[in-house]
């Protein structure tokens, strides 16, 4: 069965339709890239699936192994497998990432029915996985993302990525704001999440972090819909030619 | 505790009643004069008790009214003319001088399509539904210069401009007091922005120093949808004057507003700006510069009222309090249930010269809708001795130094006037102020 | 269902009549008769053995509050209270006092587990060694009356004098005359007033010179009578050099009819002296209707009357139908420092107007508000607040910061502050905002697997962060747990 499956969806905001129709499978261990010129719906596409509230699902479907994702609240989302990595991750003044990294992970373990982790193994388990992500411990202990450069907000959301596990992660334009080093060092953190019972959606409008994280498929998408679709020399195509030939697409 | 308990009618308040109901009341006007003066009658003048004027009290300051002021006769014409506030901007003036509208020094010719400026007299005898208007009098609100303003309601103008009509020649309204012997002044303007209409206001206000005359002008604004008016107001009376003053304004639907005040006479001094967003996606600014020396006492009150979705407003004073000066601020920001989206700041800063100077800052928010976002701020302090020390090390002596920061300080505020013109000519009026500091 | 919609809606559907601490104490009690007049307050005094210095200060303040009439000026709504209509005392019948734990009530003590007082509390009460713990000492006061005060011992030795002021003024009365009303004096306010002719009991405290008291002192308010009007009555003394930290908490059983809860402290900082004073209080704020719930009507000062003194006000409020409290600093001694540090949650039909006054009276004095308000349901939350500096309070620096959050477009949060400075070397600085709830925050914490109500109570959290960390540890986590409890009432 497939792991994501969308089906004709069409979504607006504020009265505009954005989403005009998409089809998209992504298997389990398959890595999907999605390509596309500003305002093309990429982003929307993330919203939609994660359920952000001012995103209004007008027709289609989308599931995750089959269940129906548009009649669940985001949470639940997230206790299914769906991991949506921000573009903008969001700044919470006042509550320490570790604090928010404990809460969300027990809160996912309980409704997953798995025990929720006792203090010593969450430590344990952070300190490897923020390890692995070069993220400092100090960094954990100040308010989440606040006053963290791009680099350490898009490290920070690996790392809940990796703490929460899940089946299905979309990453959007996480390349966005980053340098060729903290780009290797997120690139490095997802390609260790790879995993043949995990799906990726890598929504980028670079090819750089392609070539990093090297898809299986690479859509392209205009006008709230998937135009083309290919392989990996795909990426590079538009790399060198640009997306206007997208721009009447559609 | 603050029990209503209504108090002896003070010396005042009977020759207000008294001068008031004496004063000849053309047809249109009777039944409302009679209704204000009721309401005056009833309530009074305010007093520390009074939430509103906790801060300026009235009862104590006024003492005694002054006879009502007999209007312009040669003499008054003549010494009215040597005034020069604000003569320099290029505007089209409209003087009263002691209360009553003089031709002479008016220019009513010319006026640019779309422009109509009328005495109200004329006004009420064209179209008697003007009182509808003049009498916007709420007594769940009751405001004592309002009430008695509306008493004394005789003179004063109607500038209309109509829908469309861009009007580019700013408009002076002045109120100038004049003579030896203390007076009571009254006076009201009416300003109407027609609908993508445009137009710049100046309205100024002075008198001779050590003369103990009151004034109460009272400045009612409406401003259509996608209309846009620029208010500035100088307030320059005579050092021995009280003055009392209300700007009663309202916006419609994306309009856009801006007005700004700068006050540096009178003894004791009263601005109350009752301000209504009464249309969506409305933007206004409000600000104002306050200079006082001596034992001066100037009250600026805004009242903020966001009733409709998607209001922008922005609120800047700053007070400068020389000697054992008292500068005053209350600013209120109402956000209503169905006000949506607003976006409301206010700021209100003070800078302490005098080592007895008083500044008593009141703002305050009160939400009542979900979506806002709304911040106000309040500073009081003495100037930056860091600051002033660099400059000197620079080579500026002391006062001068102390002019610049306290150019800078104030400046801020000035800035938000649009025009060119209009803003160079505050500016110099502040200079002024602060070029007779000792 | 958009999720902040649906946070609105789980507000909105609030059912306080959950909670938590709603349940009655059957134990007989022994109170005047309704009403007052003289003879009431010449009851309360003679029930309690008072001298006759005391009974004429009652009477005087008696007779003042029939002069005056109820405060006016706050922004809630407060049906009418029929004073003659309430029990003005009550205590267990039981007035002898135990002699040991084990003649305490064993209903008292259930009492206590089902208030949720910490384990740690109760193994003291229950007389276990507390070996390697902080130590607190616990006044119990249950309805009117001090029934229960441990570690007197302990607290002696250091010459602490901890335990309830109508001992106080048979044991120390050269104590109480001297500083008692000397903060809030008997004509203050109408509330206060009637506290003074009435109160029935309370806490005392007097730390002498030089001593740091070796505990945090910790007092559990409790109305338990039905119609009993409270009228606590709360006097610390911090001689010169001293130190102390008292906490206040404060829960309360259901009810149907509005009940007043008049309490009175006066905090006395001498020279050097610094006093902190938390409180968590989280009175039945009424049902979802708005019915019942507890009047909270509370004159709080701090008095820095010697130089380089401090007083510290925490406060976490949570309960009451309506709370009428500005807990504040006269800051009389040259260096002298005030705090106020407030977290005010209003939620259903809860009305709040709170806030501090900071009166620079000294040289060189500082002081410094940090108030979070949030409002949620239909409630309406008020900061109100005063920083006055007078003319010879020179180089007085104040430092105001006030955010309300709210929750739900049924609310309101007001913010009325209001700032004097009588001289040019002060300092003042204030900001103020208010903003809803980020939806935004609320959906990331969402997509990571946070339910609605986990959602609100950590973005709330957060936002009240900066005041809870001035909260001491054992309390600090119970005020947690209780602005989870409020929301969770809120958000299903």
């Amino acid at each position: 069965m497939a792991l994501l499956e969308v089906k004709n969806l069409q979504a607006r905001v504020e009265e505009k339709d954005i989403l005009r129709g998409l089809n998209l499978t992504v298997n389990p261990g398959e890595v999907h890239a999605i390509m596309g010129p500003n305002g093309s719906g990429k982003s929307t596409l993330s919203y939609v699936l994660a359920g952000k509230s001012d995103y209004e699902v007008t027709g289609g479907s989308a599931t995750l192994e089959g269940e129906d994702l548009l009649e669940l609240e985001p949470d639940e989302r997230a206790a299914r497998g769906l991991f949506l990595a921000f573009q903008y991750p969001i700044e919470i003044p006042g509550v320490a990432s570790m604090t928010f990294l404990r809460t969300a992970v027990n809160a996912v373990r309980k409704k997953r029915g798995d025990e929720e982790l006792s203090t010593p193994d969450f430590l344990r388990l952070v300190r490897e996985k923020a390890k692995e992500l070069n993220i400092d411990q100090n960094m954990l202990k100040r308010p989440v993302n606040v006053g963290f450069s791009g680099g350490e907000k898009k490290r920070n959301e690996i790392l809940q990525m990796a703490m929460l596990e899940p089946k299905m992660c979309v990453l959007d334009e996480t390349d966005s704001g980053l340098d060729i080093d903290a780009l290797k060092i997120v690139a490095d953190g997802v390609n260790r999440l790879r995993a043949k019972n995990r799906g990726f959606l890598v929504i980028t409008h670079y090819q750089r972090l392609l070539d990093h994280i090297v898809p299986d498929v690479v859509h392209v998408m205009a006008k709230g819909k998937i135009v083309r679709t290919g392989g990996p020399e795909l990426a590079h195509e538009l790399e060198a030619k640009g997306y206007a030939a997208y721009d009447n697409a559609a | 505790m603050n029990a209503e308990v209504k108090m002896m009618r003070t010396a005042a308040e009977a020759a207000y009643a008294d001068a008031l109901t004496a004063l000849p009341a053309p047809e249109a006007i009777r039944s409302l004069r009679e209704k204000a003066l009721r309401l005056f009658a009833e309530k009074g003048l305010p007093h520390r008790r009074v939430e509103e004027w906790k801060y300026t009290d009235l009862r104590a300051l006024i003492r005694e009214m002054p006879p009502l002021a007999k209007g312009a006769d040669g003499a008054a014409i003549a010494e009215a003319k040597k005034n020069s506030v604000l003569t320099n901007i290029g505007a089209r003036e409209i003087t009263f001088v002691n209360g009553a509208f003089v031709a002479e020094l008016s220019n009513l010719k010319g006026l640019e399509k779309g422009l109509s400026i009328t005495t109200l007299a004329d006004a009420l005898a064209k179209d008697a539904s003007l009182v509808t208007l003049l009498a916007k009098i709420n007594p769940n609100k009751y405001d004592a210069v309002f009430a008695l303003n509306t008493a004394a309601l005789n003179e004063g103008i109607l500038i209309e401009v109509a829908p469309g009509a861009q009007i580019t020649q700013p408009i002076h309204v002045r109120h100038i007091v004049t003579g030896t012997s203390p007076v009571s002044v009254f006076g009201r303007a009416v300003v109407k922005v027609g609908a993508k209409a445009q137009a710049t206001l100046v309205q100024s206000h002075v008198g001779p120093d050590t003369v103990a005359y009151q004034t109460n002008t009272v400045l009612q604004l409406s401003v259509a949808d996608d209309a846009e008016l620029d208010v500035v107001r100088v307030q320059a009376e005579g050092d021995k004057a009280i003055h009392l003053s209300m700007m009663i304004g309202a916006i419609g639907n994306e309009s856009r507003f801006r007005s700004f005040a700068l006050t540096t006479g009178g003894a004791a001094s009263r601005h109350t700006v009752p301000f209504a967003y009464a249309g969506r996606n409305a933007r206004a600014t409000i600000a104002g510069a306050t200079l006082l020396r001596g034992k001066q006492h100037a009250d600026t009150t805004l009242e903020i009222d966001h009733a409709m979705p998607g209001g922008e407003s922005r609120e800047l004073y700053k007070t400068v309090l020389d000697d054992e000066a008292n500068g005053v601020f209350q600013g209120l920001i109402i956000v209503r249930p169905d006000a949506q989206k607003t976006d409301g700041r206010m700021m209100s800063a003070a800078l302490l010269l005098g080592d007895n100077a008083e500044m008593d800052n009141k703002p305050e928010l009160e939400i009542f809708a979900d979506d806002v976002q709304c911040a106000h701020g309040a500073t009081t302090g003495a100037l930056d001795d860091d600051l002033l020390f660099y400059l000197r090390a620079r080579g500026i002596p002391k006062k001068e130094a102390e002019s610049l920061l306290i150019q800078s300080f104030f400046g801020e505020a000035v800035e938000t006037i649009e025009n060119a013109k209009i803003r160079d000519a505050v500016m110099n009026l502040a200079g002024g102020w602060l070029a007779a500091r000792s | 269902m958009p999720a902040v919609q649906e946070t609105v809606d789980r507000v909105k559907s609030i059912d306080v009549d959950q909670y938590k601490y709603g349940f009655e104490t059957k134990i007989e009690s022994d109170r005047a008769p309704k009403g007052l007049d003289e003879s009431t307050v010449r009851f309360i005094s003679a029930k309690k053995g008072e001298p006759e210095w005391m009974l004429e200060w009652r009477l005087e303040a008696f007779r003042r509050w029939k002069t005056m009439s109820e405060p006016n000026w706050a922004r809630v709504k407060v049906n009418p209270i029929d004073y003659q209509d309430l029990y003005y005392y009550s205590a267990p019948k039981t007035t002898a006092g135990p002699k040991s734990l084990a003649e305490v009530d064993p209903e008292l003590l259930k009492t206590y587990a089902k208030l949720g007082i910490s384990l740690h509390e109760q193994e003291i009460l229950a007389g276990v060694d507390p070996a390697g713990r902080t130590k607190v000492a616990v006044d119990a006061v249950f309805d009117s009356v001090s029934v229960v005060t441990t570690f007197q011992e302990e607290l002696k030795k250091a010459g602490v004098i901890f335990g309830s002021i109508s001992e106080a003024i048979k044991n120390h009365p050269e104590l109480v005359k001297k500083y008692l009303g000397s903060v809030v004096p008997v004509t203050d306010n109408f509330f206060a007033t009637l506290n003074s002719a009435v109160f029935s009991d309370g806490s005392f405290v007097y730390i002498p010179k030089g001593v740091r008291c070796p505990m945090e002192l910790s007092t559990y308010f409790r109305i338990n009578e039905r119609n009993t009007g409270q009228f606590e009555r709360t006097l610390i003394i911090a001689d010169e050099g001293a130190y102390v930290s008292y906490l206040e908490g404060c829960t309360a059983p259901m009810r149907d009819e509005n009940q007043l809860h008049a309490a009175v402290v006066e905090l006395v900082a001498l020279e050097g002296a610094e006093i902190k004073y938390s409180t968590v209080q989280n009175w039945y704020p009424g049902d979802a209707q708005g019915k019942g719930g507890i009047y909270n009507f509370v004159t709080k000062r701090g008095d820095c009357r010697g130089n380089n003194s401090k007083i510290s006000w925490t406060q976490v409020e949570t309960g009451s139908a309506i709370t009428w409290k500005y807990p504040s600093c006269i800051l009389r001694g040259d260096n002298s420092q005030g705090e106020f540090y407030s977290i005010a949650i209003s939620n259903g039909h809860q009305q709040v107007d709170s806030g501090t006054k900071m009166i620079h009276l000294g040289k060189n004095t500082s002081s410094r508000i940090i108030s979070k308000g949030i409002a949620a349901g239909v409630s309406q939350n008020t900061y109100r607040g005063l920083v006055s500096a007078h003319r010879k309070a020179t180089n007085a620096r104040n430092f105001t910061n006030c955010d309300s959050l709210l929750i739900g477009d049924k609310c309101g949060a007001h913010t009325t502050p209001y700032i004097e400075a009588k001289n040019s070397s002060a300092v003042f600085e204030h900001e103020a905002t208010t903003s809803k709830i980020s939806e935004d925050m609320l959906f990331y914490c969402r997509s990571r697997g946070l339910s609605g109500e986990e959602a609100v109570a950590l973005v709330v959290n957060g936002f009240v962060k900066d005041v809870l960390q001035h909260l001491p540890m054992e309390f600090a986590v119970e005020a947690q747990k209780l602005i989870a409890i409020s929301l969770e009432g809120s958000v299903g």
